[in-house]
């Protein structure tokens, strides 16, 4: 084992998440907080940031880079209450910078927040019942879960399971209390954390539910991917996938997307012990020396997923039960009105890279706002970063309606295919790892591409335009059927190849272009997908069998049974 | 300046003990008491020789005979004026003694027989830092009756201030009372000082030799070495044309006022200068305004006008030559006239002068023009409109970190909406707008009364707020690149954090390498209520009291309107709290601090 990474050393002294937090932000010179306590305000759920676009501005102005905080909640399964909703507007109004986020794990962020408005914030958050904490760090992260309620039932049941793993597993640090909930002040010995000991995980590491044929949550991408199998309308338990991920590094081989692996079967009532286990060892196998490297998935790549189920079955004591079939349709949300077996209704209404802002005509913030004043079921964020207006009676449709139509909230009825879903990243000018736009380049591009698509007679296809900023796949770009993955200003690389269901990789096409580059290399494949392809065929199952991305790249576990 | 030859060293015409002495005695004395002494010891020699009986008390003997010349002076103005004052005095052959206010003792008024003031009105009306002192005595119980003094008082001032030449005024109507006898009127010096103050000297002088005349001719010219200071080959009435080497704007772009740090180059100029001196610039007025005066009189700006023997382009001598911006009583008077209003003549009467000082802070001259109309020929207006004044600017660097051929400066520009119309500062905004490589018409305005402790283990408390952050700047530098052992305490304030915290970045640093000790910060515009420096003073008040007692030196630096006097009260509350002092020994700390030159201003 090589030596432990400067950032392990940082968790392992931090007495449990705290470390100087306090008096940076009691520094009134600055607006920032220390280097070192930035890697620890992550697990409260806030990353300092600052606005990339004034940085060069203020540094000839003399004056520091313009920081301030994303906070990100903590929003099981998506699930929002209007109350909250009201709560969370509120503060994206008075503290944030632009508006509220939707974020691809179905949870708010909000950005632009200034040091000292950082602790109104949490505080608010918290209590309106839900929190940051965990949202982001070596930890176990948001929970997500496939939010359209269809089937009521097993829907319900799986979203309670959801809710409590993320609650069960989260840290146990009083830390976060004492910082922004006016907790006393710890004195002598840190409260122990059963999972996760002084330094915590080695990675950040996440867990997600789908409930087939919806694989809307992205099931393979998450660290431990649970497939929610039912029996005659029930939950009957589990199918358990390990080790997806996204995140990779340009130019760098030992880093790479990854699907998880479906290793077994667990029924419900052993679901948390099994959570809980991979989850621990994960903690103790995984690489401490290399960040790069911390992810589950190389874990399992280093020491084999049957050393790894073998250890678990060893741990637990128990022996998983062989997978069960499932089948997922696709991946991206179902829009307009849909009717649940209770006999209520849902709409999916389709955010742009999720961002809620009232600009000019479509006052989607406002327009949220109303309807969280006279709805009366709940709200469910989804990892396509839209919203559901979830559990409306049959009578309240039209107001609700009139509500959507009246603040442009309605682009779902008119939008072309490959607008409605897809989804970008934020990256600039707030992430700091951002290499390219995505979020503010995603409107330009669907203009190009849907000229382009319209000369074909394919506007109505349904394509998935996936774009990040940058190689760690925030808008999981690696299951684009197109996929924009952000090297420079303006230059990205070009994958085709991924199905609609989040069960493929896509496969570089074109790496390190500009616009003019890719438009001129999906031309001629979009000609032949409109004269080609078979009925019903998604485009990014076209490519590969007509063979235009050439043999597969070897990529670990790639594909599934 | 005539140079000074060292006495040639005299063997044993000394014993050690007198030596000593003389030492001692000379040590801490202001060059012009140095001459004075000098000049003294050459008169006794002279009554020496010729076995005159040794006097009583030599400054009864040499006061009556001779003239003494007092000033007190904010920004140089009335100690230039009192330099050449003495110049002239002497070069006519009169025995004279020049002295600033706050080093002339106040018993010896009662001896003085022939006395000539020039003071300047600062603040609000306000005597200038040096003389604080001095008017408070006069104005006070404790001043003697001064039956035998003739005197002359020239006040400095401003007409576009309300209270003008207020602290002149005082002066010579209390001497008045105290049974002294003017030599000349007093003299009321608008900012074209010379209109007034070159006939004032003419005939206050010609009076004071008349006077003096009769007393033997006085040995004390042989001696006379007297202390106008060095004439760099550039100076106010010749600038060096500076070129502008950088600049920048350092607030951010959300920022309601701009502030643009300058730096400039002196190299070639052979000008000096040290922290706490200011830059004097001539500006040029923004061609918009000109545009804007020409066309609400009618007039046009190609036309030549012969003005004081000079011809000019009407543009030329609006844009260059005279003060468009800042509104003076004349002009009011003047325009009044022109226009007949009712209104105006009214706001000028004595009754009124409530709104009248409302008028000028509100209105600019432009304003009047287009709200009272009146025909004025191009010879009229140029005569009725002041000289533009130069302006001055703390110097924001130190050459120990510069080099001595650069400076800089920090500048808030002035510009405002009123009057459905954009409004400019002359000077402020002819700097931000100047482009680099630009060339600026500049002159250094020393200021001896902001300096740094000549101890360099002494603490300091600076309080700059906005742009009177300026100065600290230069402090700072300084004491970092001189190794001072003393710390350094700031006090800074502005509207936001993240717009208007001037200089950010280096007050980071410098707090880091500990050239920056302490510094205590209050955005107005943050929280919900507004927090201002005196605010922190107060909440700081126990260290910063312990700090002065431990021989710190505080200083001010930016607006004289409210955050002086804000903080001055809060300097007051401060010494009772925390240093046990009743209101009135509070008061005296305060001023003694003053006197002390422990507490110095640099306000405007
Ligand atoms: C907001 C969000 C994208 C969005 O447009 O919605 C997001 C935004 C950021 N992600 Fe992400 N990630 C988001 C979902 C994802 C996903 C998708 C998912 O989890 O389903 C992935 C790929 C799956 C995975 O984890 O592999 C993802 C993989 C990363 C990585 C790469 C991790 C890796 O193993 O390589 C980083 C960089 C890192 O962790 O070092 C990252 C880091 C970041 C940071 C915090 C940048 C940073 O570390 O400084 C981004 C903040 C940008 C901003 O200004 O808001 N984000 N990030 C998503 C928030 C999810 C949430 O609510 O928790
Ligand atoms: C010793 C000293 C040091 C100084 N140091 C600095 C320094 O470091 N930095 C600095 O920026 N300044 C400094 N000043 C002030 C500077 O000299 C000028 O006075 C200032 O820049 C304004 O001059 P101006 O020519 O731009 O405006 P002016 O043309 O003199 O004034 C414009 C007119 O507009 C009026 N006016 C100004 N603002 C408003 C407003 N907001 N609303 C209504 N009317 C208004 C004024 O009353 C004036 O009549 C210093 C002054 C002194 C005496
Ligand atoms: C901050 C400030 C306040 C002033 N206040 C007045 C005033 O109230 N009345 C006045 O007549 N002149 C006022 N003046 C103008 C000065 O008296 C004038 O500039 C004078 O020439 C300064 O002389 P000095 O340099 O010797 O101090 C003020 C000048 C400044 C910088
Ligand atoms: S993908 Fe890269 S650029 Fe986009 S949000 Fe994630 S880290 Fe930032």
């Amino acid at each position: 084992m090589p030596a432990l990474s400067e950032f392990e050393l940082v968790k392992e002294r931090s007495r449990q998440l705290r470390g100087s937090i306090a008096e940076g932000l009691a520094d009134p010179v600055t607006g920032a907080i220390g280097e070192a306590d930035t890697k620890l305000l992550k697990f409260h759920g806030s990353y300092q940031q600052d606005d990339r676009d004034l940085r060069e501005e203020r540094r000839k102005q003399k004056l520091e880079p313009l920081y301030s905080f994303m906070l990100r909640a903590r929003l099981p399964g998506g699930v929002v209450t209007p109350a909250q909703w009201l709560v969370f507007d509120r503060l994206a109004r008075d503290y944030a910078s632009s508006g509220l986020r939707i974020t691809t794990r179905q949870t708010f962020q909000w950005h632009g927040i200034l040091k000292n408005d950082l602790k109104p914030t949490i505080a608010a958050i918290n209590h309106a019942m839900a929190s940051t904490i965990a949202a982001c760090g070596d930890v176990l992260r948001n929970v997500v879960s496939t939010p359209l309620p269809m089937q009521s039932a097993a829907h319900a049941e799986a979203y309670a399971w959801a809710a409590k793993l993320s609650e069960e597993l989260a840290p146990r640090t009083t830390a976060y209390h004492e910082l922004w909930l006016d907790g006393e002040k710890l004195v002598g010995e840190p409260e122990p954390e059963p999972l996760y000991g002084r330094s915590y995980l080695p990675r950040k590491f996440k867990i997600g539910l789908a409930i087939p044929p919806l694989n809307d949550i992205d099931v393979f991408a998450q660290d431990l991917g649970l497939i929610a199998i039912a029996g005659d309308g029930r939950l009957a338990g589990f199918n358990l996938a390990i080790g997806g991920g996204m995140g990779a590094t340009h130019g760098d081989p030992t880093t790479y997307p990854r699907l998880a692996e479906v290793v077994g079967f667990v029924t419900p009532d052993r679901l948390r012990a099994a959570a809980e286990q991979i989850i621990a060892i994960q903690r103790d196998w995984g690489d401490r020396g290399e960040r790069r490297h911390a992810r589950l998935k190389y874990t399992l790549d280093r020491r084999g997923t049957d050393a790894f189920k073998a250890e678990l079955e060893r741990r637990l004591g128990f022996a998983l039960e062989p997978a069960r079939p499932y089948r997922f349709e696709h991946n991206g949300d179902r829009y307009g009105w849909l009717q649940g077996g209770d006999g209520r209704w849902h709409l999916t209404l389709h955010i742009e890279s999720g961002r809620l802002l009232d600009r000019g005509e479509r006052r989607l913030l406002s327009g949220m706002r109303e309807l969280a004043r006279v709805h009366t079921g709940d709200f469910r964020l989804t990892c396509n970063q839209n919203v559901i207006v979830a559990n409306v009676e049959a009578g309240d449709r039209a107001r609700i309606d009139a509500i959507v139509a009246g603040h442009g909230l309605d682009g779902y009825r008119r939008q072309s295919a490959i607008r409605r879903h897809a989804i970008a990243c934020v990256a600039l000018p707030t992430c700091g790892l951002a290499m390219a736009e995505s979020e503010r380049y995603l409107p330009t591009i669907l203009d190009r591409l849907e000229a382009q698509l319209a000369r074909h007679g394919l506007l109505e296809a349904p394509i998935l335009l996936r774009l990040s900023g940058c190689p760690n796949g925030c808008s999981r770009p690696y299951l684009g059927e197109i996929a924009l993955v952000g090297r420079a200003p303006g230059r990205y690389d070009l994958r085709l190849g991924a199905d609609f269901a989040g069960q493929r990789l896509n496969r570089p096409y074109r790496e390190n272009v500009d616009e003019p580059a890719i438009l001129d290399a999906l031309e001629p494949l979009f000609a032949r997908y409109a004269a080609e392809r078979s009925p019903g065929e998604g485009f990014g199952d076209f490519l590969v069998r007509s063979d235009v991305l050439g043999p597969a790249r070897q990529i670990p576990a790639e594909g599934i049974a | 300046m005539n140079a000074l030859v060292a006495p040639e060293p005299l063997p044993a015409t000394l014993d050690p003990e007198k030596t000593a002495l003389l030492a001692r005695l000379a040590d801490g004395l202001a060059p012009e008491q140095l001459y004075w002494v000098a000049a003294w010891s050459a008169a006794r020699a002279g009554q020496v020789q010729r076995g005159v009986a040794p006097l009583e008390s030599p400054a009864a003997d040499v006061a009556a005979a001779r003239l003494t010349i007092l000033y007190g002076s904010q920004t140089g103005n009335a100690k230039r004026l009192a330099e050449a004052l003495a110049g002239r005095s002497e070069s006519g052959g009169l025995p004279v003694r020049l002295v600033r206010a706050d080093a002339y003792s106040h018993r010896e008024l009662a001896r003085e027989t022939q006395l000539l003031i020039v003071i300047s009105t600062q603040g609000d009306g306000e005597p200038p830092d040096d003389a604080r002192g001095l008017v408070e005595f006069l104005l006070g119980k404790r001043a003697p009756r001064l039956p035998g003094l003739h005197y002359a008082v020239l006040g400095l001032g401003d007409s576009s201030y309300p209270q003008f030449c207020e602290v002149g005024r005082q002066l010579d109507a209390r001497l008045a009372a105290l049974g002294a006898t003017r030599l000349a009127p007093l003299g009321e010096a608008d900012v074209d000082i010379d209109q007034v103050a070159v006939p004032w000297a003419a005939r206050a002088l010609e009076q004071a030799r008349e006077r003096l005349g009769r007393a033997e001719p006085p040995v004390v010219r042989a001696a006379t070495v007297h202390a106008l200071p060095a004439r760099g080959a550039y100076s106010r009435e010749k600038p060096f044309a500076a070129t502008v080497l950088a600049n920048q704007r350092i607030v951010s772009r959300e920022s309601e006022r701009a502030v643009h740090h300058l730096e400039l180059s002196l190299e070639g100029s052979g000008l000096r200068y040290a922290p706490g001196d200011a830059v004097g610039i001539r500006p040029t007025q923004p061609p918009a305004l000109v545009e804007q005066w020409l066309q609400a009189l009618h007039l046009d700006g190609t036309q030549e006008v012969t003005h004081d023997g000079r011809t000019l382009p009407l543009a030329q001598w609006l844009g260059r030559e005279r003060e468009l911006t800042r509104l003076s009583r004349a002009f009011v008077a003047a325009h009044a006239a022109a226009s007949g209003d009712a209104d105006l003549m009214r706001v000028l009467r004595k009754e009124h002068a409530a709104s009248f000082a409302q008028l000028l802070a509100s209105h600019q001259p432009i304003d009047l023009l287009r709200r009272y109309r009146a025909a004025w020929p191009a010879e009229a207006l140029v005569a009725a409109l002041r000289p533009l004044t130069p302006r001055l600017y703390s110097i924001a660097s130190s050459p120990r970190a510069v080099g001595e051929d650069e400076v800089h400066l920090t500048v808030a520009r002035v510009a405002y909406e009123a009057f459905g119309m954009p409004h400019w500062g002359a000077a402020s905004a002819f700097l931000a707008a100047t482009g680099e490589d630009a060339s600026l018409p500049v002159f250094i305005e020393p200021n001896e009364r902001f300096r740094l402790p000549a101890e360099d283990r002494r603490d300091i408390i600076m309080i700059g707020p906005g742009t009177g952050v300026a100065p600290f700047r230069a402090f700072v530098q300084d004491r970092r690149e001189s190794g001072a052992r003393g710390r350094n305490w700031l006090f800074f304030g502005n509207r936001h954090f993240t717009r208007d915290f001037l200089y950010q970045v280096e007050w980071q640093e410098a707090l880091k390498s500990r050239a920056l000790h302490r510094l205590d910060l209050a955005f107005s515009r943050d929280g919900a209520h507004k927090t201002y420096v005196q605010h922190r003073l107060r909440e700081r008040g126990r260290e910063l009291y312990a700090w002065l007692e431990g021989g710190a030196h505080l200083y001010v630096c930016g607006d004289a309107s409210h955050m002086a006097k804000d903080v001055h009260a809060a300097l007051l509350d401060i010494a009772v709290a925390h240093g046990g002092h009743s209101a009135d020994t509070a008061r005296e700390w305060l001023a003694d601090l003053l006197t002390q030159g422990r507490y110095a201003h640099d306000v405007y």
